[in-house]
């Protein structure tokens, strides 16, 4: 058991009469790269804002490392070592990359508000060694070039690099991506493809995420679970998943569908 | 165009990027220390009020320019400071001692009214802080075995162990000293982390708190911090004004201040003071003009009003960025001379386009 970073038991969400999320279980291991997927309104999503307190499930709970996330402040989620992206990207539009990836450090600030209105010693060596760290995550996602400019004025591809890398910045034990492919060009989706592993290999960060482009999600996921309607489908390897009759009748209909299709004669 | 080569982190982490700006405050701050012998006694109290309204409008930079929390109420914040350092300089408190109790008192009011900033926003928020200030306006119009009523209250000059600036210079001293530690700590709290997870709540509030950011703790801290700053201005109004009453600090005193960091520029720490300068040399523009303007207009009851509206509108409408971001188009002109683009700096239209957390 100890190598198990996650885990979901029988989480459920309803919003009014709508069962968003229905008894999903499962685990995700330390290392590894987990994905979540299914048709739109599946249920993805919702599970990553339980992962990330912005809801709290109907019944069923999360547990982090051995803690409760029910009994967890959502912004304390953060400071546990969960980093996350949105899937329209969230980043702090008036803000320049580098302030970006600064914010991004907050969890491990230790300087206190009148040492910080005074700018001590301490917080000028306090931010010297968070700019540090942003550097590496700068370097390790090749984003130099971009350092200084705001980020209302980067195209899409980019800003999507920019919030893995804010993420990355919190020096997270769990990463979760939503659909970190989306809106991307086949180049730059094979990069992510790249990064992604590259964080899973070089930097050892567990990776929870949820994808669409199935060709990202075979190449870099060990394992893949899929959602339809707030229920989990199939749960294993990706090539495993994706033969599954339930996960290829809820993304191209049953076959009773497909027959009726044919034309007669 | 200057380009600076960065070979330390130092140099993102320092107030004067560059020497150019080391020159320029510098040249500034000899100014303003030499204004008493400059300039004319008149204009000396004019300048003495842009920095009470900088150091005001400085709050309120926060506040809205940085933390995306419009009040609309921030004057009763002024009249919290004005009337402690009455009250206190009334019963011979060094000043000091008044003023810090002046930033005090306002901050732990702000925090009071911050609370419903945790649950409402725009609009709403907005709406709550006007209440408050009718609420701090009527209270201390009816408080009178403290704050004197309607009637107003005399204020003491400023006297810090023994020594009274009696003089407009004397008091212009003061302002100074005080305006210039207010900018400094603004600015040191804008370049640490606090003052990031202000500007990060502004821009996206979920993203925000995925990242770590306490929301309710950050937001009410933004409230105290501005508050506290409006409370300083307020006391040094007091002791300007030398007479105050409930009246100075209602909804109309509000409004200004608004109208003040809108058209100095969201957003930035010098249009808080750019305007201070416009809100105090309006009226006397406008009174110089009148004589200009056929008399119908120019005699006309609520002409100020008028020109203040005419004004923000026109600003709101074509630069939103306000006076700070017309300068810093003028200086973009001078520098890529001739490569300046118009639509330059169009995509920082869009402010705050701000996902609201429910």
């Amino acid at each position: 058991m100890s190598d198990i970073l996650l885990s979901a038991h029988d989480l459920t969400v309803r919003f009014g009469g709508v069962l968003a999320v229905n008894g999903v279980s499962f685990d995700v291991r330390q290392g590894e790269v987990f994905t979540l997927i299914g048709p739109n309104g599946a249920g993805k999503t919702t599970v990553f804002n339980l992962i990330s307190r912005i809801y709290t499930p109907t019944s069923g709970h999360l547990n982090f490392l051995g803690q409760r996330l029910s009994d967890v402040q959502p912004h304390a989620v953060a400071a546990m070592g969960i980093a996350r992206t949105f899937q329209n990207i969230e980043l702090f539009e008036h803000a320049t990359v580098l302030q970006n990836l600064l914010i991004g450090r907050h969890v491990h600030n230790r300087t206190g508000f009148w040492s910080q209105m005074l700018f001590t010693s301490t917080v000028r060596n306090a931010e010297r060694a968070t700019r540090q760290k942003v550097e590496e995550v700068i370097d390790f996602l090749d984003l130099q070039h971009y350092r200084d400019t705001l980020v209302a004025g980067l195209p899409y591809g980019v800003r999507k690099v920019v919030e893995l890398a804010r993420a990355l910045s919190t020096d997270p034990k769990l990463l979760l991506l939503d659909e970190p492919s989306s809106g991307l060009n086949v180049e730059e989706t094979a990069d992510m493809a790249f990064w992604i592993q590259d964080i899973q290999h070089d930097l050892g960060i567990t990776v929870l995420m949820v994808e669409h482009d199935m060709s990202l999600v075979s190449k870099v996921s060990n394992r893949v679970l899929a959602m339809n309607q707030g229920e989990v489908l199939a749960m294993g390897e990706p090539a495993q998943v994706q033969a599954n009759e339930a996960v290829i009748e809820a993304y191209l209909g049953g076959s009773f569908d497909a027959a009726n299709l044919r034309r007669k004669g | 165009m200057r380009f600076i080569f960065k070979t330390r982190y130092d140099q993102d982490i320092q107030l004067a990027k560059h020497s150019g700006h080391v020159w320029a405050y510098s040249l500034l701050l000899l100014l303003l220390c030499l204004a008493p012998w400059l300039i004319e006694e008149y204009w000396l109290a004019q300048l003495t009020f842009v920095l009470i309204y900088g150091i005001v409008g400085l709050g309120l930079m926060v506040l809205a320019g940085f933390t995306g929390l419009f009040s609309i109420g921030h004057a009763a914040f002024m009249g919290v400071g004005a009337y402690v350092a009455a009250v206190l300089s009334g019963h011979g408190v060094s000043f000091p001692v008044s003023v810090t109790m002046a930033a005090g008192l306002s901050a732990i009011v702000g925090a009071v009214v911050g609370l419903p900033a945790l649950r409402v926003k725009g609009i709403y928020l907005g709406i709550a802080t006007l209440a408050f200030g009718f609420i701090v306006e009527e209270g201390l119009a009816r408080w009178e075995s403290v704050t004197g009523g309607n009637a107003g209250i005399h204020v003491k000059v400023v006297s810090i162990l023994g020594w009274q600036a009696n003089s407009g210079e004397k008091f212009y001293a003061v302002c100074l000293v005080l305006a210039v530690l207010c900018t400094l700590a603004v600015l040191n709290v804008l370049r640490s982390p606090t003052g990031r997870a202000f500007v990060a709540i502004r821009d996206s509030e979920i993203s925000a708190q995925s990242m770590g950011i306490h929301l309710a703790y950050y937001k009410t801290l933004s409230f105290m911090m501005s508050s506290a700053l409006a409370g300083i201005g307020g006391a040094l109004y007091a002791h300007k004004m030398q007479f105050i009453s409930p009246d100075q600090f209602g909804i109309l005193q509000s409004v200004d201040l608004l109208l003040m960091v809108v058209i100095g520029g969201l957003g930035s720490v010098h249009g808080a003071f750019l305007g201070a300068i416009f809100l105090i040399t309006m009226p006397q523009l406008i009174t110089l003009g009148k004589d200009f303007l056929p008399a119908f207009i120019g005699q006309a009851p609520g002409l100020q009003a008028v020109v203040y509206g005419l004004v923000l509108i026109g600003f709101v409408m074509f630069e939103p960025m306000g006076l700070y971001g017309r300068w810093l188009k003028i200086r973009t002109w001078f520098e890529l001379f001739p490569f300046y683009r118009k639509g330059m700096f169009k995509r920082q239209k869009s402010f705050q386009k701000s996902d609201r957390l429910k």
